[in-house]
């Protein structure tokens, strides 16, 4: 009898202890996405998404024991209150441990202040800024900032026999951003701006400015306006007026060639050089697969910068993840993430540990008729190229 | 002994209007269903405070549409020059934030009263053309003096002082809700007050037939150009309240999109009620906010048919169709 | 010299876009912001036909017009026709909803990249004179625009269609009375009037691109032509346009700084000045 007795005891004690114990169940790590997916700017929050999703498609959804949950909320892009109000429901409702994303500059500066009062990670995934990074300290960057992709091919075409150049740049922020970087990096190497043209940021016809530059004959033209129809507008009138023939260069920050407008402009886009930091042609193991798995996930779609800068995003996550045995918060987070290097399907990379910002090589690409697609094909390239826009 | 045509003493001309301008069961249900929408949705305060102060921009269109009959595609104007001059000044380091209010009507009245001349010439589409061009024009100037208002990227860097010095704004939007219900509400009583008053009496004449109101002796003009800066303050007063809850000012506050979606929403609650516009307001933006998180790209399309059948079957919005709904019950009674 | 001949070609395509609005405003006092929608939907049919189907450009420009004139047809039939009595806003808001329906169709149907168009290369290119470099496809909007323009005179003017169309514009009820099928009049007016959208649409897309925006981006522009030129005119939107387009091109040429602004205070300045438009009808709108 007290044999049975001492044994349900102990029986009922270890089961005590056992059901007393924590339950170990890992919680997930819950990204919130902030993203346009409607509006002008949805082609931007889609590649984004896409990226983001392939990364975790291809290296599984868990790290440090801890399953990858995507929360996304579109905030139009137009709207910063929007990006705003979603950044602030996807910490108060949703409890996210990272945000992510940021198609536009704008809803990266409203969504700053959140991330350092509520001390949670942000990973900027397009917006391109240069003050982006210094607006939170919590703040990584894994895109690309307008003077670094902006700076090398000033330098290029100082070398390379460019000696008189005309500014056509679009009259808003990105646009001056552009103009400044590039005059600064030229004329430092030598050459000259002729003249300076700012285009009305909604313009349909190009004629007066295309005018303006056949009377000044430069070597070259550079180039900065929005994505969208300007630059195939620009690019066919360009090739309309024959200036391209006259001798005159077109040269631009790779987002005018970017692979999904590139069909748009066509024929005319044929010669342009640009300088950026990723191509679907990038030569590259990497790359390879990247582009591969892209293709049959979501083919027809080209894959531009964006997709590979939502797919870096997650990989940096995911390895800061692995560093901090799992661990979101923020501080300890941001601190392992500092200095993380690796090679991207763009090529290799690495997070500034002093400015938290993308340190990267941006390559010098003419756009050309590769089988039956235009591709910007590299051909020179400045490795581990800082981004030259901190104060 | 009375004398032969003395009125009794509480019938005077006013009665009807003061009739009509005490407060109804229906409206202190209303009001009470903001500071209810406080405890039940703790999580979702900013995009309460969103609304409210989308509201106030909508209630200043609904004063000059509803009640003068002023069709107008650029009231956006009056809301971005609010935003920025509020945006500005805290910038700067004036971060109170009921002298940001002040600055930003006082900067809203004076572009509506200027503009105001341009709007009395020519009828319809003249005014909406021009109520636009100067719309565009001011988008195109904040876009182009970015050293001044950040541009594309946006005004930030934004500093607020806690209200009254003591209730700081806070992550979860607490401080923001009460501050933008508290001026919604304030300044929604004092358009009750001027709408029920022998000038909203004859702006609804006006609005009626332009042709007969002279002949009453009403000033046209001067009336039509008053509540269009009145219409213009209230909105610059949402806009700075947008600048100072979000700590952000962006370009789009000058936007065309914003002019047209409020125009819908306007229609939606029923214009010339003003509850219509706070009612359409609400119901506009929390339908977007659910139908976004179902479907980000198409919810365009279910707006546009929303509009297109409520022009078509329910013109008087929201609103008309509650009145219409009362008039029912009280016959079946 | 180049940039005048510039600026009439872009006044011109302004011209083929808003002609079918002038005549739908004007003709039958009916705010249709849609009207961009039509322009669109001309463009799409044009890329589909000249990209997927290997239709040549110019013979995909009358089946353009066709297309959109039916659509046009069967959304007068159902819709439009409710609200001719209307007021101006309620026209304007159900535009306005028709707008956003056909864009997310557009992005729907299409995704929301730039349309790609080639011109056949006979309308590429420019040939030089002195002083003047002509662009083939400017030369042909010019060309085009004034025969368009010229024939809808024609038809208004001197055809037995165009009396008709005075006579049920000016006072439907006494045309009723005279036999003439109003409703049959006003259908083929509006599906005129949105055929020419489509055309319009087709050619710009060369210029101006084409993706589901369109209607937003330009609709300010449409209207500006219309409040200008003044309503129901058909040499006012010519006038108007010809002088937007050249103010426009030569003010960004000569006043780069002011580039953008110069259309608004054109169109401003003009509409204090003469709020019925250079020849519009004062009583109209």
């Amino acid at each position: 009898m007290k044999l049975i007795l001492r044994m349900n005891t102990a029986l009922c004690a270890f089961l005590g202890v056992l059901l007393a114990l924590p339950v170990a169940a890992a919680e997930p790590v819950k990204i919130g996405l902030v993203l346009p997916m409607s509006g002008p700017f949805a082609g931007y929050g889609k590649q984004i998404e896409e990226g983001v999703r392939l990364y975790l498609k291809q290296h599984g959804d868990a790290y440090a024991g801890r399953k990858v949950v995507l929360i996304v909320k579109d905030d139009t892009g137009v709207a910063p209150e929007v990006s705003k109000r979603d950044a602030q429901e996807l910490v108060v409702q949703d409890k996210v441990d990272i945000l992510a994303g940021f198609g536009l500059t704008p809803s990266a500066f409203a969504v700053a202040p959140i991330a350092t009062e509520a001390k949670k990670p942000m990973v900027v995934m397009n917006a391109a800024t240069s003050s982006v990074t210094t607006k939170s300290d919590y703040i990584l960057r894994t895109s690309m900032t307008l003077p670094q992709v902006t700076a090398p091919i000033a330098s290029w075409a100082a070398k390379n026999g460019i000696h008189k150049v005309v500014t056509v740049v679009a009259d808003y922020g990105p646009g001056h951003d552009a103009e400044e970087q590039f005059k600064k990096t030229f004329v430092a190497a030598g050459g000259q701006i002729v003249a300076e043209i700012r285009t009305p940021v909604k313009n349909p016809d190009f004629a007066p400015y295309l005018q303006k530059v056949k009377d000044t004959k430069p070597d070259a033209v550079f180039l900065f306006l929005p994505a969208g129809e300007q630059p195939v507008a620009f690019m066919k009138g360009f090739a309309e007026r024959d200036l391209a023939k006259s001798g005159i260069k077109l040269i631009a920050t790779g987002d005018l060639t970017a692979e999904t407008a590139l069909d748009a402009i066509g024929a005319p886009a044929l010669g342009v050089i640009t300088s950026f930091h990723y191509a679907e042609a990038h030569n590259s193991p990497e790359n390879k697969t990247f582009v591969d798995a892209w293709y049959k996930a979501y083919g027809p779609d080209r894959p531009d910068f964006m997709a590979v800068a939502g797919y870096d995003g997650m990989h940096l996550i995911a390895e800061t993840l692995k560093k901090t045995g799992g661990s979101t918060d923020g501080d300890r987070f941001v601190e392992a993430a500092k200095g993380m290097k690796w090679v991207s399907p763009r090529g290799p990379i690495s997070i500034d540990p002093a400015t938290r910002d993308i340190v990267q090589t941006i390559y010098i690409r003419r756009v050309e008729k590769v089988g039956e697609k235009l591709q910007n094909v590299e051909f020179d390239q400045v490795p581990d190229f800082k981004d030259p826009g901190k104060p | 002994m009375r004398q032969p045509c003395e009125m009794p003493k509480d019938v005077g001309e006013r009665e009807p209007l003061r009739r009509a301008a005490r407060w109804r069961a229906a409206e202190w249900g209303f009001w009470s269903l903001p500071v209810i929408a406080y405890f039940v949705f703790p999580d979702n305060l900013v995009l309460l405070s969103q609304i409210a102060i989308t509201g106030l921009f909508c209630l200043s269109l609904d004063l000059i549409l509803g009640y003068a009959g002023i069709v107008s595609l650029g009231h956006v104007a009056f809301f971005g020059v609010g935003a920025y001059a509020a945006g500005l000044l805290a910038s700067h380091g004036h971060g109170e934030p009921f002298t940001g209010l002040a600055v930003a009507a006082v900067s809203a009245a004076a572009l509506g009263y200027i503009t105001s001349f341009l709007v009395l010439r020519g009828a319809d589409l003249t005014r909406l053309m021009v109520t636009l061009g100067v719309a565009m024009m001011l988008y195109e100037l904040a876009n182009k003096l970015t050293d001044i208002t950040g541009g594309v990227d946006g005004l930030s860097g934004i500093d607020v002082h806690p209200v009254l010095g003591y209730f700081a704004f806070d992550l979860y939007g607490k401080t923001a809700y009460w501050y933008c219900l508290a001026v919604l509400f304030v300044l929604f009583v004092l358009a009750r007050r001027l709408v029920h008053s022998p000038f909203g009496l004859s702006l609804h004449g006006i609005r009626l037939n332009v042709g007969r109101m002279p002949a009453l002796g009403t000033p046209v003009n001067r009336r039509l150009s008053a509540i269009y800066t009145i219409g213009a303050l209230y909105a610059g007063v949402a806009g700075a309240l947008l600048a100072q809850t979000t700590q952000f000012v962006a370009v789009d506050s000058l936007g065309f999109s914003r002019s047209a979606e409020l125009l819908l929403m306007l229609v939606l609650g029923g214009s010339g009620t003003l509850y219509g516009a706070l009612v359409g307001t609400s119901v506009f933006m929390v339908a977007r906010y659910l139908l976004s998180n179902l479907n980000a790209q198409y919810w365009q399309f279910w707006l546009g048919l929303l509009l297109v059948l409520i022009v078509l079957f329910a013109r008087d919005g929201i609103m008309g169709g509650l009145r219409r709904l009362m008039r029912l019950l009280r016959r079946n009674e | 010299m180049t940039i005048f001949f510039d600026g009439i070609a872009s006044g011109m395509l302004l011209f083929l876009i808003s002609v079918g609005l002038s005549v739908t405003l004007g003709l039958m006092n009916f705010v249709n912001l849609a009207h961009g929608a039509f322009a669109m939907l001309g463009g799409y049919i044009c890329v589909t036909l000249t990209q997927h189907a290997g239709i040549p450009f110019l013979a995909s420009l009358p089946l353009v017009l066709v297309g959109v004139g039916l659509v046009g047809v069967v959304l007068e039939r159902l819709l439009y026709r409710r609200l001719y009595g209307a007021t101006h806003l309620d026209q304007v808001l159900f535009s306005i909803g028709l707008l956003l329906m056909s864009i997310a169709g557009a992005h729907f149907v299409f995704g929301d990249e730039q349309q790609p168009l080639e011109l056949p290369t006979y309308l590429q290119g420019q040939f030089n004179l002195p002083g003047l470099d002509v662009g083939i496809y400017r030369l042909f909007l010019i060309i085009l625009g004034a025969a368009i323009a010229l024939g809808l005179e024609l038809l208004v003017r001197r055809t037995r269609f165009g009396a008709q169309l005075r006579a049920s514009v000016d006072n439907p009820r006494a045309a009723r009375g005279l036999g003439i099928d109003v409703n049959r009049v006003f259908t083929l007016t509006f599906a005129l009037g949105s055929a020419l959208a489509g055309l319009g649409g087709a050619l710009g897309v060369e210029m101006l691109g084409l993706d589901p925006g369109f209607p937003l981006k330009y609709i300010v522009y449409f209207l500006i032509v219309v409040a200008v030129g003044g309503s129901g005119s058909i040499k006012g939107s010519l006038l108007a346009s010809v002088v937007l387009g050249v103010a426009d091109v030569a003010g960004k040429y000569y006043l780069p700084e002011f580039g953008a602004f110069v259309i608004y205070a054109v169109m401003v300045s003009m509409l204090i000045f003469r709020p019925q438009g250079l020849l519009g009808r004062a009583a109209a709108l």
